[in-house]
């Protein structure tokens, strides 16, 4: 039993490592703001939920499960609402309008 | 395996931090830095966890309101005028 509860911690922390290191990459190589929002999601919420469901099945104590049980049901919360502001800020803004080869300011794209 | 997980947060937070710099619109910065912060909020968590030091956690869920509260302040802002304004006008 103890052997099953730590092999599933660790594919558990294993997939959401996988995930966070694919959204980093769709996040540098994604070619535009929403292809990009779409990767950030995809790290915020399931990876996220994939590495807090290893550490509650890594440690026995109650009391850090309660606790860890508080911090994924806040992210699972707090981050689609935050891609919800965003999106919407920036499609008030008009951003669909705008293309990649027009920065905002004075920093310039490298290669996008 | 812990440690494994703490080093792939870390460059995914390296991951964000370059487009955050080179991000080409106003949006993709906060996207970024959104994306920065909910990673620093596992990154306590699980530094936690490698310390030995469950108390972290505490240290988490405020780190996490926090982040929420910065990012939705910075959005409430640029529906007025001057982020809009500096963001398509200022070209």
């Amino acid at each position: 039993m103890d052997t099953l509860v730590n092999i599933s911690s660790t594919v558990l922390l294993l997939i959401g490592s996988f995930l966070f290191l694919s959204g980093g990459i769709g996040v540098l190589r994604f070619p535009d703001f929403y292809t990009r929002m779409h990767a950030v999601g995809v790290t915020e919420t399931l990876a996220t939920s994939m590495i807090l469901l290893g550490l509650i099945l890594h440690n026995p104590d109650f009391m850090v499960d309660v606790k860890l049980i508080i911090i994924l049901l806040m992210t699972l919360f707090i981050s689609p609402t935050a891609s919800h502001a965003l999106a919407n800020a920036a499609i008030h803004n008009d951003l669909s309008k705008q293309k990649d080869d027009k920065p905002d300011d004075e920093v310039k794209p490298s290669n996008p | 395996m812990l440690i494994a997980a703490t080093l792939a947060i870390l460059v995914v937070m390296i991951m964000a931090t370059i487009r955050a710099v080179m991000g080409p619109t106003l949006y993709d910065r906060v996207l970024a830095v959104n994306m920065f912060g909910t990673k620093t909020v596992l990154l306590i968590s699980l530094l936690g966890f490698v310390m030995g030091r469950p108390e972290f956690l505490d240290i988490a869920i405020v780190y996490s309101l926090i982040n929420f509260i910065s990012v939705i302040g910075v959005l409430r802002y640029s529906g007025h005028f001057t982020l809009k304004q500096s963001g398509e006008q200022k070209k």
